[in-house]
């Protein structure tokens, strides 16, 4: 049965979090972030759900909270933006070290300073290192089917990792769109019933969580993790199969649009997304073979896919809603261009930094980098490889 | 490091520890620079080492001292400082190789 609302990014997210009745949720409100936080406790504080609500002093606390339930054999979420993530970073590598699939939300939001409550991925990009799996939402349909799909990836036996589920914070997180939801059982019985593999509460089980590891094994178990990341693109595609025979809703690793014939070519993810896909269909009308690659799921990154869907490209251009200060482009850029380096014929490539701070990417902005990628296509060359965008000089 | 050790495809995962105890599998005797000399004669058995000793090294029989496990013994001399003034039953003696 479909249920059609018009919700908020954040009211869809707590209500995926309802729907899921996870054993135990430890957050801090933030900005963009608060009202998911907010929703979720009223659900609790009224009974409709018996998740053990922690409300914590911090978001250090939170993670931390997180992964004692996590290790104790609980299922456990959290919510956060920007500053509250970077709070969390030590505990991230706890998490993805400790091997605990944690689900968490990250609304995506500018890291201070200046301090701004806007859109950008300086937030989660900043995480990326971290071991967690990254899924990136275009929109509040999104933000919620991606939300149900995390903990079957997270908690297949071959992956137990972490996962974030990012979607933009105000764009996104507080615009009111038109969303399917689920039935309750529906999701319930989705995420079924969660049997950890290493529970502290496992008392037949007495084990260890966290000892000290020196050089004799840390890398044996940091190999594991890397291992254990390979795994995530079948979990992802198996947890969209299931999910699609639920909703009819289709995902993949990454979006394609008009991109099997395209000349120029836009890589983005999040929001942007959605303003691209427009601009494609402008520029097609204009005769200009444009075409668009929405990355889904950042990481583990799905390299080899990316780079055999922009192969018969001319020129793409990369655009990264965050900076790598002093690098020559953002992550996603650094990444599309690894995975692309060595295929038989490059296309050339454009790397822009774009909506810092929740500057907005306005059509005409999309519309002039596929004018400047169609001027690369057309003369093979390319002026500036890195710049900035949406800025004023 | 020891080619011995197994590889990271034979270890469980997240630095788990999946066999309770298995501490004492760990020779920590190797770490001593001092170590405690026992003497039965002297001994009253008040326990008062079994009781302190933070790596469990006193070996006790039916509520009588009977030794000490050197192969977990870290040599902190904890065992020598607590038995009484008057007993003096253990004595650190500096570590030889």
């Amino acid at each position: 049965m479909k249920r059609v609302v018009a919700y908020t990014g954040n009211e869809v997210a707590a209500e995926a979090m309802r729907q899921i009745e996870p054993d135990v949720v430890a957050a801090y409100p933030i900005t963009p972030a608060t009202e998911v936080v907010q929703a979720f406790s009223g659900f609790v504080s009224d009974g409709l759900i018996q998740t053990e609500m922690m409300t914590v002093e911090s978001e250090h606390s939170a993670m931390s909270a997180c992964v004692g339930a996590a290790a104790a054999g609980g299922r456990a979420m959290t919510v956060t933006a920007a500053n509250g993530l970077a709070l969390m970073w030590e505990i991230l590598y706890c998490a993805s070290g400790n091997r605990l699939p944690i689900a968490m939300t990250v609304v995506n939001r500018a890291m201070s300073a200046p301090i701004n409550i806007h859109c950008d991925h300086s937030d989660s990009m900043g995480a990326r290192d971290s071991g967690w799996i990254q899924i990136y939402s275009e929109n509040a349909q999104e933000a919620y089917d991606n939300l149900i799909m995390a903990l079957p990836i997270a908690e297949d036996k071959n992956v137990l990792l972490p996962i974030m589920v990012c979607f933009d914070g105000f764009i996104i997180s507080h615009s009111i769109e038109r969303v399917e939801l689920l039935e309750d059982k529906e999701v319930k019985d989705f995420v079924g019933e969660y049997k950890p593999q290493f529970a502290l509460l496992d008392l037949e089980h007495p084990k260890t969580f966290g000892p000290l590891d020196l050089q004799d094994y840390y890398i044996e178990h940091k190999r594991q993790q890397h291992e254990a990341m390979k795994f995530v693109p079948d979990a992802v595609l198996a947890s969209a199969k299931r999910f699609e025979a639920l909703s009819g809703r289709k995902y993949g690793l990454i979006e394609t649009y008009k991109l099997d014939d395209a000349d120029v070519a836009i890589v983005v993810l999040n929001s942007a997304a959605g303003s691209t896909r427009a601009v494609v269909d402008k520029m097609r009308e204009q005769g200009i073979k444009a075409g668009l690659l929405k990355i889904r799921m950042f990481r583990p990154f799905p390299a080899e896919l990316i780079a055999q869907s922009l192969a018969h490209c001319k020129a793409i251009a990369v655009l990264d809603r965050c900076d790598s200060f002093g690098a020559q482009g953002g992550p996603v850029a650094h990444e599309v261009r690894s995975a692309i380096c060595n295929l038989p014929k490059v296309p050339k490539v454009i790397q822009s930094v774009y909506g810092l701070g929740g500057r907005d990417l306005n059509i005409e902005d999309i519309v002039d980098v596929f004018g400047d990628l169609k001027k690369v296509a057309d003369t093979g060359k390319v002026e500036k490889v890195f710049d900035y965008i949406t800025v004023r000089s | 490091m020891s080619e011995k050790l197994p590889g990271w495809k034979d270890i469980p995962i997240g630095g788990m520890i999946l066999e309770a105890g298995n501490a004492a599998k760990y020779e920590t005797g190797t770490w001593r620079s001092s170590k405690p000399i026992w003497d039965p004669d002297k001994c009253i058995h008040c326990l008062q080492c079994w009781i302190y000793c933070p790596d469990s090294s006193i070996q006790v029989k039916n509520e009588k001292m009977t030794g000490i496990d050197y192969f977990h013994c870290k040599g902190c001399g904890l065992c020598a400082s607590v038995c009484p003034d008057k007993v003096q039953a253990i004595t650190m003696v500096i570590e030889e190789t």
